[in-house]
């Protein structure tokens, strides 16, 4: 018995008491700001305003504005930044290179700026490039922003509440969003699954034949789930009329002020654009 | 209040199958009555209890005489049933507990302040004491059927129906849980049904036992009646259900006379040769980690820090805790399946076999089946062939096995495992016990050195538990190691494993139980 106690050492205690991350977040809220605590429609309001002024022009004054905002505003949506770049930083490598496409192949007006051999940049194509650059990350910030904070349960609560939106449809739909997440994990343990019957990895044949019957898993595995899902939602009376609500969605000051400020933002953006000359619209 | 069902020449058949998943049945249960099902897997237990909280899919089958739920059809948006099914992970319905433990009272229309109220005291009163803005993605299998059974008793409804509500909760905390039902009956006299393989857990709670038989009802009165006649007693073995002679008898007794009257060959003693073995007799070091710490991928605290164990050929070793203590992700880790968080899993040559890495998580996938085969929790995930047979067949064919001893294995792990009558039929169509069944014997098949099992025996009744058993006690004969996760006190029992404790926070110091293999010794006595 000794032996048996000395084969097996020992176990200590998981070291930290942290929050509990959900796993199915983009990047992880960290903080409970203004920002996060208001309400998601206004929230979708805020991203909207602010595309607006980003995509008007295309000029790096209207963009840069909308840009710099949203970039000292970051701090104030809580959002863990360091796990942001690490996730997402394909974004400003994805709009260096559509600037680098358009610094190519814009207009080349302005003095010649880089002339090695095919690839000629002025300063004109440069300043396009740039906007370009600005103008995709002003978009994406908010788009993401948006995407982390927003809880989907508040979400469908402001729909229906306030936007009058079908019950059913709208937590259906929430509920099947849920599922499309879990696809993402039910993947991985799908793949786990095949690297321990032995059938992952091998040569390309054998390794599309295992993906495909893999895809197939999981499509059986998806709609048996889905199945279960609808049961166990009509087994606690889904769909019966009267259905109450746990939480009132509601509007605060705060909203006002969220609003108000992103308003100004893109106002600002469009007039400075203007005083500056640089106002570049693209319609008309 | 509650409501009585009837049903009159009742029967249910899958779309795909010819002969009726359930029934006919004649059944009447009172209001208020508690009913225990039982029967053997795959005698469509779950279908009744499905058809009763009126969710079974118009489409997927068609139905026969007649089923009334307080003298009409049973009808879900009546809004007085509570149910509870077998697979934890496919019932979360929001992403926030709180918000999911609500969903059925707001389905029912009450009012937003008793909701609140009502949200903390059920969650506690399922002993799930986490905030309710606590991500449902982040409980285990085991915290998600109580989440479930806490949106029931959040509800109080007039019929409950439960499919296994404690196959995934540790041993420990399933009275605690099986009283909150209770609880939650006694206060609303709710029609209840439990489908449950515990049969002791719910015996002295319920007012009535129905046993379920492949063609209809084989048995059903009050409990006393149905345990204590003479006649029913091989019935009951027959269909493989515990037979509580007494009290304090052990579930491993049980099944010790079980194989002794059905089994008429084999070995039935075998476990006694196992607990005789002395630690020396054991085999070489086969796997052996050093300050692991595992972890979920993407998380970043460890679920389980500063394991140092050492598995031998021949050793069995169960992982055991509450729920979330993070048995799996051990398990997974321990498999090569995902990386460690800290510290390392070795392969001693033994094990390796030729491989120069000692990491199995580096080994690549022909490599690694043959060597460490894993049993998932939830068995559908791993089933790749399109019959039982080709199933089994798999891991023997691609170890390069001679097609005389595939087919030797297969018959015998399908006599073994009492699907032979099933070989087949399409995996993906098995009951929820089958399916757990055929992915414990073909992940044994092309029998690898380390079994890493994730509850293999999760909705067996006591014939196919025993076969399960079996197959273990003969793959550790064989000098295989195995690791199980799991809440079946009475199966690792009879492995013989030594358990580890991955739930006892407290001291830091070993916990690991030896005498469970005192108590095996005992038992040959």
């Amino acid at each position: 018995m000794i032996a048996v106690s000395e084969r097996l050492a020992r176990v200590r205690s998981s070291p930290t008491e942290a929050a509990v991350p959900d796993p199915g977040q983009l990047i992880p809220v960290m903080r409970s700001t203004l920002v996060v605590r208001c309400n998601p429609l206004t929230k979708i309001g805020v991203a909207l305003i602010l595309m607006v002024g980003a995509l008007l022009s295309i000029d790096l004054v209207s963009a840069g504005v909308v840009f710099v905002f949203c970039l000292l505003a970051l701090p104030a949506t809580g959002l863990d930044l360091s796990a942001a770049a690490k996730r997402l930083w394909f974004l400003p490598a994805g709009a260096l290179l559509a600037a680098w496409g358009t610094a190519l192949l814009a207009e080349k007006t302005g003095p010649v700026v880089v002339d090695f051999g095919p690839i000629l940049f002025t300063t004109g194509s440069l300043s396009a490039a740039a906007a370009i650059f600005l103008r995709a990350l002003a978009l994406a910030i908010p788009l993401i922003v948006l995407a982390s904070t927003i809880d989907p349960r508040d979400l469908s609560d402001a729909l229906i509440q306030h936007l009058r939106l079908p019950e059913v449809v709208v937590v259906s739909v929430l509920a099947a969003s849920r599922l499309l997440g879990l696809l993402v994990s039910e993947w991985q343990v799908l793949s786990m699954a095949r690297r321990a019957r032995g059938v992952a990895g091998g040569s390309l044949l054998r390794r599309t034949h295992s993906l495909f019957s893999g895809v197939f898993v999981l499509l059986v595995v998806s709609i048996r789930r889905a199945t279960t899902l609808a049961m166990a939602m009509e087994g606690r009376a889904f769909g019966r009329p009267g259905r109450t609500w746990r939480r009132r969605s509601h509007f605060g000051i705060r909203d006002l002020v969220v609003v108000l400020i992103s308003l100004a933002v893109c106002a600002l953006a469009i007039v400075a654009a203007h005083l500056l000359g640089t106002w570049n619209p693209i319609i008309g | 209040m509650a409501l009585p069902i009837t049903a009159r020449g009742y029967s249910w058949t899958h779309a795909d199958r010819d002969t009726p998943a359930v029934g006919p049945l004649d059944i009447d249960i009172a209001a208020g009555e508690k009913v225990l099902l039982l029967g053997p897997s795959g005698a469509g237990k779950s279908t009744l209890l499905h058809a009763i909280a009126g969710v079974l899919p118009e489409e997927s089958g068609e139905s026969s005489g007649e089923l009334l739920v307080g003298g009409e059809a049973p009808n879900p948006r009546r809004g007085g049933t509570g149910l509870v099914l077998q697979d934890p992970d496919s019932q979360v319905i929001f992403s926030r507990i709180g918000d999911d433990v609500a969903f059925g009272m707001e389905n029912l229309g009450l009012p937003a302040e008793t909701i609140e109220a009502r949200i903390p005291s059920s969650l506690r009163a399922m002993g799930l004491d986490l905030p309710a803005e606590h991500p449902s993605a982040a409980l285990s299998g085991g915290q998600k059927q109580r989440l479930a059974l806490a949106g029931i008793h959040a509800m109080s409804p007039e019929i409950i129906v439960l499919d296994e509500p404690t196959a995934n909760i540790d041993p420990s905390s399933a009275p605690g849980v099986r009283d909150a039902v209770l609880a939650v009956q006694a206060e609303t006299q709710a029609t209840m049904l439990v489908v449950e393989h515990r049969v002791g857990l719910w015996l002295d709670h319920v007012d009535r036992v129905i046993v379920l038989g492949r063609q209809g009802i084989l048995a059903q009165g009050a409990p006393s009646r149905v345990f204590g006649h003479p006649n029913l007693s091989s019935v009951l073995i027959e269909c493989g259900i515990w037979v509580p002679e007494a009290p304090s008898l052990s579930r491993d007794d049980r099944t010790r006379s079980l194989s002794g009257s059905v089994r008429t060959g084999g070995e039935p003693e075998r476990s006694r040769v196992l607990s005789d073995r002395a630690d020396d007799r054991l085999g070489e070091v086969l796997l052996r980690t050093e300050e692991l710490s595992v972890a979920r991928p993407r998380m970043r605290a460890p679920a389980v820090a500063g394991l140092d164990l050492s598995l031998r050929a021949g050793q069995a070793l169960g992982l055991v805790g509450p729920n979330g203590a993070g048995k799996s992700t051990t398990a997974l880790t321990m498999a090569g399946l995902i990386p460690e968080f800290a510290g390392a899993v070795h392969a001693e040559a033994e094990l390796r076999d030729g491989l120069r890495r000692t990491r199995p998580f580096a080994w690549p996938s022909a490599q690694l089946a043959p060597r460490i085969g894993m049993v998932f929790q939830e068995p559908a995930h791993q089933f790749l062939a399109s019959s039982v047979a080709g199933e089994l067949e798999l891991g023997p064919r691609l170890a390069g096995w001679s097609s005389a001893e595939i087919t030797s294995r297969v018959d015998d792990l399908l006599v073994s495992l009492g699907l032979a009558e099933l070989s087949q039929a399409h995996p993906q169509s098995l009951s929820g016990g089958e399916k757990r069944r055929l992915s414990v014997a073909a992940m044994m098949a092309p029998r690898p050195r380390v079994l890493i099992v994730d509850e293999p025996t999760f909705g067996q009744d006591a014939l196919t538990w025993a076969g399960l058993v079996e197959m273990f006690l003969d793959a550790l004969a064989h000098g295989s190691a195995v690791v199980a996760v799991s809440h079946d006190q009475a199966f690792l029992e009879a492995i013989g494993a030594d358990l580890l404790d991955l739930g006892d926070h407290g001291g830091g110091a070993a916990t690991v139980s030896a005498d469970v293999q005192v108590r095996a010794g005992d038992r040959g006595e």
